[in-house]
């Protein structure tokens, strides 16, 4: 009788070893999707008519299963993490690119305004000010970005074992081991959970201007 | 087209306001001076040379703007708020706090604010924040566009005290945008009203857009009380005050009657520092037994020279006796004054037509 957090060897793999390959293949395409949101977003925010077909793209984008994607990635990139990872990497898209635009809208005229009146260049506007005040937005979300690409990551399993903790349940059928699968969902939405409370963290952390729930002016 | 013509002459080291009712073009025109608008024709010269000749940004970083409402930038801290312009022009981080810190002490803001971010500051102590940061890198010149807009009545008479000294200070040239031509009257050196189309209606002395509004429309934008309003141009210093009914408060019987008489009906009773306590009437008035209680109150004295006119006439008509306190720095009584002899000074006052050359007394 193995004991409960025996993995079985074909994944080859501790259970924190799981943990590990799960966080890395979910956090690496939020972080791409991030860099990619970034400049997609600003375009939108300078030439406002593009951002109506922008969202259309990242919706229809998001709304083709990933088994789709899948199919026709593993041509390019094999059975291998890059071929989970760049789905979810667009899947994020979603909900970035409007999370930094209504971010860097949000911030008052009158502070651009300011901004431009003290002789900032836009650049140094959209760094200084503009972003810097879109963050409390955009750690909204990459919450849920995370959240859900954490969750998703586990598809992975089905081009060879390629899902982390995903991988669990298929093995859980196989070896006839229901505790695997138990196992498999408690783990993903732990690190789910705790993932969102490390980023709501970093929000506080980085906004000390924020009013203070709760605090009175 | 928000701005047509206008031609003004702005002068060096005073505060000119441009004022005039809403959508008339002021901050078009102010924007247009560090400009975040470009006039489609004409030109703006600043010490006579064209301000499209130099780089934009550096333009901007020579003049300090004040945005209404403040316009703070909300993830910064104070000090950093403050010395935006200072980091820009590329002093050192240290320098630049130490810049900001001083200009904290220059307008009123308490060190302690220094650390603390704009969402925990009250209106009022935002604005200061907002001048603070347009006096940063020291620009000799400064834009404000309604920067008192958004406080109550009392916190805006400190924050145009303020500026009146900052400005006798430091001796900026500052465009000032409001639409309260009280406000207007109070800090301008010289006033241009402004109407609808940006077009000039205007362009004088407070003084002497009291005495002699050019037209219709001024008039009617000055008010119903400008008569009242002038009077503040008119020093209070040439009233002559009466001390005879000027007793204090342990004043004997014989001196009490001695100072009472048929011109003086009542007698202003100060305690033994000379800060007033209030009228009585001769015959009400007992030797050793007067208790301020029982005194009638004395309104609000004016300080005699500083204050102008407008607010000895303001005390003789608070007061239920209709004479009015003059004091001294201090608050110590100089002698009393009626609404009869006030009269008369406004009068001769008009006959000189002094008001057209004298500066707001207060
Ligand atoms: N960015 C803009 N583009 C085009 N027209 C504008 C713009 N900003 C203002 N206007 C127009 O120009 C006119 C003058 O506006 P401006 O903001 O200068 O008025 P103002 O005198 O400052 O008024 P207020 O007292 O309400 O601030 C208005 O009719 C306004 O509608
Ligand atoms: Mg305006």
């Amino acid at each position: 009788m193995s004991g409960y957090f025996d993995i079985p060897s074909d994944l080859q793999h501790s259970y924190l070893g799981l943990i590990g390959l799960h966080l890395r293949e979910a956090l690496i395409p939020v972080l791409a999707g991030l860099l990619l949101s970034l400049p997609v977003a600003q375009l939108c925010v300078r030439f406002r008519w593009l951002y109506p077909p922008v969202l259309g793209v990242t919706t229809v984008l998001y709304a083709i299963p990933s088994l789709a994607f899948f199919v026709v990635l593993i041509d390019y990139t094999g059975q291998s993490e890059t071929t989970v990872m760049i789905p979810l990497a667009v899947y994020s898209l979603v909900v970035l690119v409007p999370a930094i635009v209504d971010g860097v809208r949000s911030v008052p005229q009158e502070t651009l305004d300011a901004a431009t009146a003290m002789g900032f260049g836009p650049v140094r506007r959209y760094l200084q000010v503009q972003l810097p005040i879109a963050v409390p937005a955009i750690i909204a979300g990459l919450r849920v970005a995370t959240v859900s690409s954490i969750s998703l990551v586990s598809v992975g399993m089905l081009i060879g074992n390629q899902g982390a903790l995903g991988n669990l349940l298929n093995d859980a059928n196989i070896y006839h081991r229901p505790e695997l699968a138990v196992t498999s969902v408690v783990t993903t939405a732990a690190l789910a959970i705790l993932a969102d409370a490390a980023l709501a963290l970093v929000r506080v952390v980085l906004t000390p201007w924020m009013p203070r729930k709760g605090a009175t002016r | 087209m928000a701005v047509d013509r206008l031609s003004l002459e702005i002068p060096d080291r005073s505060i000119t306001v441009l004022v005039g009712p809403s959508g008339c073009g002021k901050t078009t025109t102010l924007r247009m001076i560090n400009r975040m608008i470009e006039p489609s024709e004409g030109t703006i010269l600043l010490d006579g040379v064209d301000i499209q000749k130099q780089p934009v940004n550096t333009l901007r970083r020579s003049m300090g703007y004040v945005i209404q409402n403040a316009g703070l930038f909300q993830h910064r801290s104070i000090v950093d708020n403050i010395a935006t312009v200072p980091r820009l022009l590329g002093w050192s981080k240290q320098r630049a706090r130490e810049r900001a810190a001083e200009l904290m002490e220059r307008v009123g803001l308490d060190s302690s604010l220094a650390k603390r971010y704009p969402y925990q500051l009250s209106g009022g102590q935002q604005q200061r924040v907002g001048v603070a940061r347009a006096l940063a890198a020291d620009p000799p010149v400064l834009l404000m566009d309604e920067p008192f807009s958004a406080v109550d009545p009392v916190v805006r008479k400190g924050l145009q005290d303020e500026l009146l000294r900052i400005q006798s200070e430091l001796g900026k040239t500052i465009v000032f945008v409001t639409h309260d031509i009280d406000e207007a009257i109070k800090l301008g050196t010289m006033v241009a009203v402004m109407r609808t189309g940006g077009r000039l209606a205007q362009y004088a002395p407070p003084a002497e857009l009291l005495t002699a509004p050019a037209d219709a429309f001024v008039e009617d934008f000055l008010g119903a009380d400008r008569g009242i309003r002038r009077l503040s141009f008119f020093p209070s210093g040439a009233l002559e005050l009466q001390t005879a009914p000027v007793v204090a408060q342990d004043a004997d019987a014989a001196k009490i009657a001695a100072r009472g008489s048929a011109d003086v009906p009542y007698l202003l009773v100060t305690d033994l520092d000379g800060k007033p306590l209030g009228w009585g009437e001769p015959k009400d008035l007992k030797a050793g037994e007067i208790t301020p209680e029982r005194l009638l109150p004395y309104g609000r004295p004016f300080v005699h020279g500083s204050d102008s006119l407008r607010a000895a006439l303001d005390g003789a008509v608070l007061s239920p006796t209709g004479w009015a306190v003059g004091v001294d720095d201090t608050g110590r009584v100089v002698g009393v004054v009626s609404q009869q002899t006030i009269g008369e000074a406004i009068r001769n006052a008009h006959a000189q037509g002094s008001g057209d050359d004298v500066r707001a007394a207060g």
